[in-house]
């Protein structure tokens, strides 16, 4: 497998906290990778370490390399803000914007870097629209306020959202923990869908999620790479102890 | 569209960057802030020099103000300043504070809520409004009814003593108190809204009635906050310029009667300084400016500072 | 901490303390009925002086009042034209300096500072808008009137401007705070710069609140007097230059007040009306404003 993300060495630290500890993993293309662990392993901050959402929090320090094909996203000279164009991400909990209709919030990463025109505005926002399945349950509505929309619906319109800009990968943190059980599978299916065209990071805290929807598994643990491996052998056959204990509900 | 092209429409390395210019332009507004507060200090320090120079230490006992002799002392200004600040607050500071308890612990919402509306708007009042009614309504009231009346009942002590001409001490700090009753009122009011709901509830459980509710759970804990929000009306009744140079009569004596006219540092920077006869008298003038920027400036800090105890108190109290 | 002291109470002193419960009663309605009482004690002055305002405003106001400028002493009519109009030029002077210093001083606070210096910044802008008006004015005078030679609009805007600033970044620092982080990271996330963001996304989402606290501020720099009398000066007729001192209705409201003429006291009193009623109309709508960005 090629691999499309790299962690080299990564460390995160906020103030005198070391939160993710020299990790190293590659996060092959086109394919889903889970992040797992118990809460406070360092997932989700490894998570936003790849698109940089580190740089805005005060007393936090990324140290390590993380490449995007070749390119080090660290490296000097380069734009944090392309580097999040690629590399896109949908949040725990639904965060379309308030003040936006569900037509101006699909397009909101074209919006508020400038105008577009209108017929290609129309066409990202039916595209993307079909590739969350929302289309047809909003198509009538485009107008109307994005906040109108269920849980489900708005954490679609926020995926939709995130690859209306065409990224390469799209990282989802824990995207249906705030989700009732229907809207949680939509969401898992449109993972398996957009796969094909995108390299998918997910955080998650539910098993049997990573378990259903990752091709690779990592499990973290205190800050820590444990163990990172074909997900059916995570789940059925793991190397190490920790691993297994916690797959199999003895810890976390 | 194909997304494998597409994506490498973006640039990834820093192209000239709007965030550095963004962020610059807020430091340096943010700064600007700083940079007033300096350049406040030093313009009334250096303008103050010759008077500084002059008078020294002297400047603030001197009795006389005589501008044909340059002769200049601030006393009877911070005499004037001071009673009529400290008299005003002691007579607005129960009012004010009976009003938050009454709006925030008995009124019913709706009927506290539009109380304090009214409170509000009227801390809104201009100064210059006050001062109108003052001099037109109160004075000659002050005049023709108050100042009889507390003549022949309590003339025997020594401030209800000398003829009644209205405009006076007396009318200064009734005008002030009249002023800073919906600042302090309204700064309390939020002081005890930030009481947490426990405190109170904590006594109501025990078998206490509204007023011990009050005395033992709500005052003790807003002490500080309260003492902020009289700290800050202080200094706003020491500041206040336009109302009271209207009401006092402007003459620079120094007298225990209530009835006499005064005069405050604000009023005869307001009087004399676009007229300053001499550099030396701008300077004495920039020199009272500076006392009172001073003053003004260590009460403010006093006041912030026992406000923000108060709001980080009430911050962790509700955390737990 | 007496609250708890009394759990420890022996039932001996329970029964007694049950016994004074109509005392206790007594003494509570005393404070309640004092308490009210203060209340009273504070609206009343304050509604005679509204009543006295609207009375003597409404009988003094006419069409002349809002289309003349002052009479020489001695003649009777005339209005406060030109006050009206210098305020609103002062004001939209004193706006366009003071307001984006305000709003993008409060961006640094709420989205770029240290906590260390934002929490001094915030203090010394605490402190700023509690220095009387009055030093302002002589500050300005200082730095703008002595070089520029002569009384001017320009720096009695500016002095107001200075008023305006820190009233005007602590109201938006407040409402940018309230803004939830999600929203930032969602537009960031979607490759939007930081800038943008701010602007088009945290200050849209605050601007409710922000226009609150403008409004706030020139409904209270409307009715400033101290820091004009040595900037703006005042101006018995129109002016044409920004370098002119110039005519404000406070300032007016105040020299026809102190003199000895009854027919300058009318006016003064129709000034003082308009005044109140635009101060009253600025901070309805700011409540307004206030009141529909909680829903939100």
């Amino acid at each position: 497998m090629n691999s499309k993300v790299k962690l080299d060495d990564l460390n995160v630290h906020f103030g005198g906290t070391h939160a993710v500890k020299g990790v190293t993993i590659d996060f092959p293309a086109n394919s889903v990778t889970a992040i797992i662990g118990p809460s406070g392993c360092g997932k989700s901050t490894v998570l936003r370490a790849i698109n940089r959402m580190h740089d805005m929090t005060p007393g936090a320090r990324v140290s390590g390399r993380i490449l995007l094909d070749e390119t080090d996203i660290y490296g000097r000279g380069v734009d944090p803000v392309a580097i999040r164009r690629r590399i896109g991400m949908v949040f725990q909990k639904p965060n379309p914007f308030p003040a936006m209709s569900i037509h101006d919030n699909v397009i909101a990463g074209y919006k508020l870097n400038g105008r577009m025109r209108r017929d290609e505005a129309d066409e990202i926002v039916e595209t993307s629209l079909q590739r969350v399945a929302l289309w047809d349950e909003v198509k009538d509505r485009l107008k109307s306020n994005a906040m109108e929309l269920s849980g489900g619906q708005q954490q679609r319109l926020c995926i939709a959202r995130t690859i209306a800009v065409r990224p390469d990968v799209i990282l989802m943190d824990e995207p249906a923990s705030a989700l009732d059980p229907i809207s949680t599978l939509k969401i898992e299916e449109l993972i398996e869908e957009l796969k094909e065209r995108y390299t998918i990071i997910i955080v998650t805290h539910n098993m049997q999620q990573a378990a259903r929807v990752s091709d690779v598994t990592a499990f973290f643990y205190l800050g820590e790479l444990i163990e990172c491996d074909v997900t059916k052998k995570i789940f059925t056959t793991p190397d190490r102890k920790q691993t297994e204990d916690y797959i199999t509900g003895r810890f976390g | 569209m194909s997304d494998v092209t597409a994506s490498h429409r973006w640039k990834i390395e820093k192209g000239l960057s709007g965030d550095f210019i963004f962020k610059a332009v807020t430091v340096l507004f943010a700064f600007s802030i700083l940079v007033i507060l300096m350049l406040m200090l030093y313009e009334m320090v250096s303008q103050s020099l010759p008077s500084l120079r002059k008078f020294g230490g002297h400047f603030i006992t001197g009795m006389e103000w005589d501008a044909v002799q340059e002769n200049f002392g601030a006393l009877p200004f911070i005499y004037g300043s001071v009673v009529s600040s400290i008299l005003a607050l002691l007579l607005a500071t129960p009012l004010a504070v009976g009003t938050a308890l009454f709006i925030t612990e008995i009124a019913p919402r709706r009927l506290g809520g539009f109380a304090a509306s009214l409170v509000e708007l009227l801390a809104a009042i201009p100064s210059v409004i006050y001062g109108l009614w003052g001099i037109l309504i109160m004075t000659p009231w002050l005049q023709q009814t108050v100042q009889p009346l507390l003549q022949k009942y309590l003339g025997f002590l020594p401030f209800f003593d000398g003829p009644a001409y209205g405009v006076s001490m007396l009318a200064g700090v009734l005008i002030l108190m009249i002023m800073v009753v919906p600042i302090i009122t309204s700064i309390t009011k939020e002081v005890l809204m930030a009481v947490p709901r426990s405190q109170r509830e904590a006594a109501i459980a025990l078998g206490a009635t509204r007023w011990e509710m009050i005395r033992m759970a709500v005052l003790p804990y807003g002490k500080s906050g309260i003492l902020g929000a009289v700290i800050l009306g202080l200094g706003r009744a020491i500041g206040e310029t336009m109302a009271v140079t209207m009401v006092i009569g402007n003459n620079p004596q120094i007298s225990l009667s209530l009835f006499s006219p005064a005069y405050t540092m604000p009023s005869v920077i307001a009087n004399e300084f676009a007229e300053a006869s001499s550099p030396l008298h701008s300077a004495a003038l920039m020199n009272i400016g500076l006392l009172l920027l001073v003053i003004t400036l260590i009460i403010n800090a006093l006041a912030r500072l026992l406000l923000w105890s108060m709001s980080r108190g009430a911050a962790r109290g509700t955390k737990l | 901490m007496n609250v708890m002291t009394s759990i420890d109470r022996s039932a001996a002193e329970q029964r007694n303390t049950m016994r004074s419960l109509p005392l206790r009663n007594t003494k509570n309605t005393i404070m309640t009925l004092l308490m009210g009482g203060a209340l009273l004690a504070v609206l009343f002055p304050l509604g005679l002086i509204f009543v006295h305002i609207v009375k003597m405003g409404l009988s003094a106001i006419s069409l002349d009042f809002f289309l003349h400028i002052p009479r020489p002493t001695g003649e009777v009519g005339g209005g406060m034209a030109n006050g009206m109009v210098g305020s609103m030029v002062l004001i939209a002077m004193a706006s366009l300096m003071g307001i984006p210093v305000g709003i993008f001083g409060a961006i640094y606070l709420s989205e770029y500072g240290g906590s260390r210096i934002s929490t001094v910044i915030r203090f010394c802008a605490d402190v700023l808008s509690g220095i009387p008006s009055i030093i302002t004015g002589m500050v300005v005078y200082s730095m703008l009137v002595v070089p520029m030679k002569g009384f001017s609009a320009l720096a009695g805007a500016f002095a107001l401007a200075l008023i305006m600033i820190p009233i005007v970044l602590r109201t938006t620092e407040e409402q940018l705070k309230m803004v939830p982080t999600s929203l930032r990271e969602a537009s960031l996330a979607l490759g939007v710069p930081l800038w943008r963001t701010t602007l088009k996304v945290t200050l849209r989402s605050a601007l409710t609140g922000v226009m609150t606290g403008i409004l706030l501020a020139i409904a209270r720099i409307a009715g400033e007097t101290a820091p004009l009398l040595f900037t703006a000066l005042g101006n018995q007729f129109w002016s044409s230059k920004l370098t002119q001192p110039i005519a404000a209705l406070p300032l007016q409201i105040f020299s026809f007040a102190i003199a000895p003429y009854d027919d300058w006291h009318r006016l003064a009193w129709a000034g003082a009306l308009v005044l109140v009623v635009t101060m009253f109309a600025l901070s309805l709508t700011a409540r307004y404003f206030g009141r529909s960005g909680h829903k939100n």
